[in-house]
């Protein structure tokens, strides 16, 4: 016994000398929960994607920051004419691809036609939709020409569906993606990991890692102890309910930053009895924001009163309108004709915070006389039942894509919301690039939204990460859902 | 015999042909849409009918299960909706994990549950017995991913002997590779040793009640002769039928385990699959769990001969 003891104590110690002598590591193992189904960022919706290559591998014209702010990228920089429709975009040179070709106006002209292409696949062709024309003036210089002005297009440019590809591999990136980032793709071991390494031709600053992989852990029982004994040393995306098990560990840096994740309670608006104002807005008075939020969150979690992130420059504070008050609520009913209450479906999609806060949400409308039956569905029903057929009353999902205000505008879409009034602030907020004006439109559309009760709005998803104390960089908030490693690295 | 294993093969081919019917007729019924699941939210209408299209969904069922069934017939087993590579590429990376796993979980079972199992029974009522087969009560009680979780404690997290989860590959080296699935493997044996070691003993003790066995006893053999030389071999018919509906469930039964130790295994395939839709590579992959369970039942079948000298006469 007193041997083992000994041998366990002189591996121990071997161990840490071990650690300490690797002190300047360079190389990283993130913890991701879900597979990207491809790597290629023009052809998929599934977040995990960006999650991997973002800014890592793929580079767009531009990009965005850590705080959601739209930065240069392979543009060094643009001009915009006077009418707001004509963008020219220098480009850096001496960009080169992984594959070692070289990078020029002409993959721009090809990656911006191919998207919006009537051919095109790529899951967020909308981003393209005001191009009329891009042009290559010479191998440094490209033009896009609007069909109208569009505020919002430099912020679209850098998202990960309008990343430059280069016309010999746009193909093949979905297996073996080449890109100008600091990191070139090297290994995908499907169902397990994906290895980068850093590019030695890289065009910008250095990176600081040679080596990252992400490995895919779905389970988050298993992210705990997988941080542990050390072999993840982050997991940027951590479940909010192990946060407890890490919090208190010296090891270990606990991070709560913002989304744009809107959790929302969403009512099919055209369905009776949902279709009068009066049953919204009592909906409203009737959720007790602070409980879900503790509940299905694990108290973290910023409380929403619109359609907005309380991160973004746009937000304008709205939770005041409808606090939780189940008299109003109870009186607003009455108002609808409805004081015996009614029946209701609540379907539910597979992520916690909508299995736990459906829980809570069905409790407080049932104090108000709403008896709202549960249905679970997993995601492929959820986007054939709820999203696309819209045969449904109440559903919890968070809408993560950024700015994001004018899905209540879009005909057809599954909140079957239409105010005309609202639409008009969307078209003009299109139009608008002039920052102030933007902002002022945006208050407005929030208002509006809060105004209609359109939906029950609970709160900002929070992005929780966890990492090793020593490690430095990371984004500690989600404007987009990437982990852009370009700044990351070891501190000892 | 041969007689017999004809018949035994034209079982096979009716039921391959009628779970090939069933799968695919459950999946096309289930809702969702592989295409709509790849896009997202903000795609438009035209858009997915585009990718539907591009896909080949837009075919009739009856022509589309044909191609599919055709194409199992030439062991060609189409190419998988989001991942776009042949679904057989996906089912070998899957295979080089879940196949050893299986087999590791399974001898350990074996090795563990045949000498307890003939411990208990030969001392059946009395002390030992009664502890053994109380921890083989609780072995099929514990949830296996909780013990797989403490077992991950103590040998990754507090003794670091093994990692945690993941897989390395194989071309990261066989005892990296091993020392993997070490773990993994270990929680899966022991909730399937405690069922065999109790079907083991039950089995051994009706045995043991038998007349040769006293007869044996009679003329003097020692105990141990008799119930090694006996008694065991009288008693593995039950015993080989449930380890081979264990190694049927080891192959693809194992998703808890896998996600615990995220490890890129059949079973985590066939989950996801089904998540995103990937309608083919669901349909591909549990028709080949369906070919392998009656390969397995084919060579239970086999083994009840060799065990079992009577059977080999008949017809």
């Amino acid at each position: 016994m007193k041997l083992w003891k000994t041998i366990l104590a002189a591996a121990a110690l071997a161990l840490a000398a071990g650690t300490s002598a690797m002190a300047a590591r360079t190389d990283l193992v993130i913890g991701i929960p879900l597979e990207p189904p491809h790597l290629d960022p023009t052809a998929g919706a599934a977040a995990a994607i960006d999650e991997v290559l973002y800014a890592n591998v793929f580079e767009g014209l531009t990009r965005i920051g850590p705080n959601g702010e739209v930065l240069p990228d392979l543009a060094e920089g643009w001009s915009i004419s006077d009418d707001g429709k004509v963008y020219t975009f220098k480009l850096h040179t001496g960009v080169k691809f992984h594959d070692g070709s070289d990078f020029n106006a002409d993959d721009v002209k090809f990656s911006l036609d191919r998207a919006r292409a009537d051919n095109s696949v790529n899951a967020q062709k909308g981003l393209f939709a005001a191009i009329g024309k891009v042009e290559v003036v010479d191998p440094a210089t490209v033009t896009v020409t609007l069909k109208n002005p569009q505020g919002s297009f430099l912020y679209n440019m850098g998202w990960g569906d309008a990343v430059i590809v280069a016309p010999e591999t746009a193909d093949t990136n979905k297996e073996k993606p080449i890109g100008t980032g600091p990191f070139k793709f090297q290994n995908w071991a499907k169902g397990s990991s994906i290895t980068l390494v850093k590019s030695d031709n890289y065009w910008g600053a250095p990176v600081f890692l040679d080596k990252a992989e992400f490995r895919i852990v779905p389970d988050a029982a298993a992210a705990v102890p997988a941080l542990l004994s050390g072999d993840i040393q982050a997991f940027p995306f951590f479940d909010p309910d192990s946060v407890a098990q890490v919090k208190d560990d010296p090891r270990f840096k606990v991070v709560i930053g913002s989304t744009e994740g809107e959790t929302i309670l969403s009512i099919n608006n055209k369905k009776p009895p949902f279709d009068k104002l009066q049953v919204r807005q009592a909906i409203s008075f009737a959720l007790d924001r602070k409980a879900i939020i503790d509940g299905a969150s694990a108290g973290l979690g910023v409380p929403i009163g619109s359609h907005m992130s309380p991160a973004s420059k746009a937000y304008v504070d709205l939770t005041g309108l409808y606090p939780h008050n189940v008299d109003k609520a109870k009186e607003l009913l009455k108002e609808a004709g409805l004081e015996n209450g009614f029946k209701a479906t609540l379907k539910l999609p597979p992520p916690s915070y909508a299995r736990l806060g459906g829980e809570i949400i069905a409790s407080e409308l049932r104090e108000i006389g709403i008896d709202l039956e549960i249905i679970p569905v997993e995601w492929a029903q959820w986007l054939d039942q709820v999203f696309t057929k819209k045969d449904y009353d109440l559903t919890i999902v968070s809408h993560t894509e950024p700015n994001d205000i004018d899905i209540y505008s879009r005909k057809d879409y599954y909140f079957n919301y239409d105010n005309p009034a609202f639409d008009k602030i969307i078209d003009e907020l299109n139009l608008t690039s002039d920052e102030a004006k933007r902002m002022t439109l945006l208050g407005e559309a929030q208002k509006v939204l809060a105004d209609d009760a359109v939906v029950g709005f609970l709160y900002e998803l929070p992005k929780v990460g966890v990492w090793d104390a020593k490690l430095q960089g990371l984004w500690e908030n989600a404007p987009i859902q990437a982990n852009d490693l370009t700044k990351v690295k070891w501190t000892d | 015999m041969t007689a017999y294993l004809l018949k035994r093969l034209a079982i096979a081919v009716v039921t391959l042909v009628l779970a090939s019917m069933v799968v695919f007729a459950v999946l096309e019924i289930i809702p969702g849409d592989p295409a709509r699941l790849m896009l997202g939210l903000n795609a438009s209408a035209d858009q997915i009918e585009l990718l539907r299209s591009q896909m080949g969904l837009n075919a009739p069922v009856v022509l589309r299960y044909l191609h599919w069934a055709g194409g199992l017939l030439s062991l060609d087993f189409g190419r998988s909706y989001t991942y776009s590579v042949p679904v057989i590429d996906l089912v070998r990376e899957r295979l080089v994990v879940s196949l050893p796993l299986a087999l590791m979980a399974l001898a350990l079972s074996t090795v563990i549950a045949i000498p307890v199992g003939l411990f208990s029974a030969s001392r059946r009522g009395r002390a030992g017995d009664t502890i053994a087969m109380g921890a083989a009560q609780l072995g099929v009680a514990v949830p296996n991913f909780w013990f797989a979780l403490m077992l991950i404690y103590l040998f990754a997290v507090w003794l670091r002997l093994v990692p945690g989860g993941g897989f390395p590959g194989w071309s990261a080296g066989v005892w990296p590779a091993l020392k993997s699935l070490l773990l993994p493997a270990v929680a899966l044996a022991l909730p399937q040793a405690a069922i065999l070691a109790r079907v083991t003993r039950s089995a051994l003790i009706e045995v043991l009640n038998e007349d040769y066995i006293r007869t044996a006893r009679a003329k003097g053999l020692p105990y141990r002769l008799v119930l090694w030389r006996h008694a065991l071999r009288n008693a593995m018919i039950p015993v080989v039928t449930i380890l081979g509906l264990q190694f049927a469930f080891l192959l693809a039964g194992t998703i808890i385990i896998e996600n615990v130790f995220y490890l890129p295994g059949l079973g985590r395939l066939v989950f996801q699959a089904i998540n995103q839709r990937d309608l083919i590579v669901v349909e591909s992959v549990v028709m080949l769990l369906v070919a392998a369970v009656i390969v397995v039942n084919f060579v239970v079948d086999l083994s009840y001969a060799v065990v079992d000298p009577r059977l080999r006469g008949r017809q």
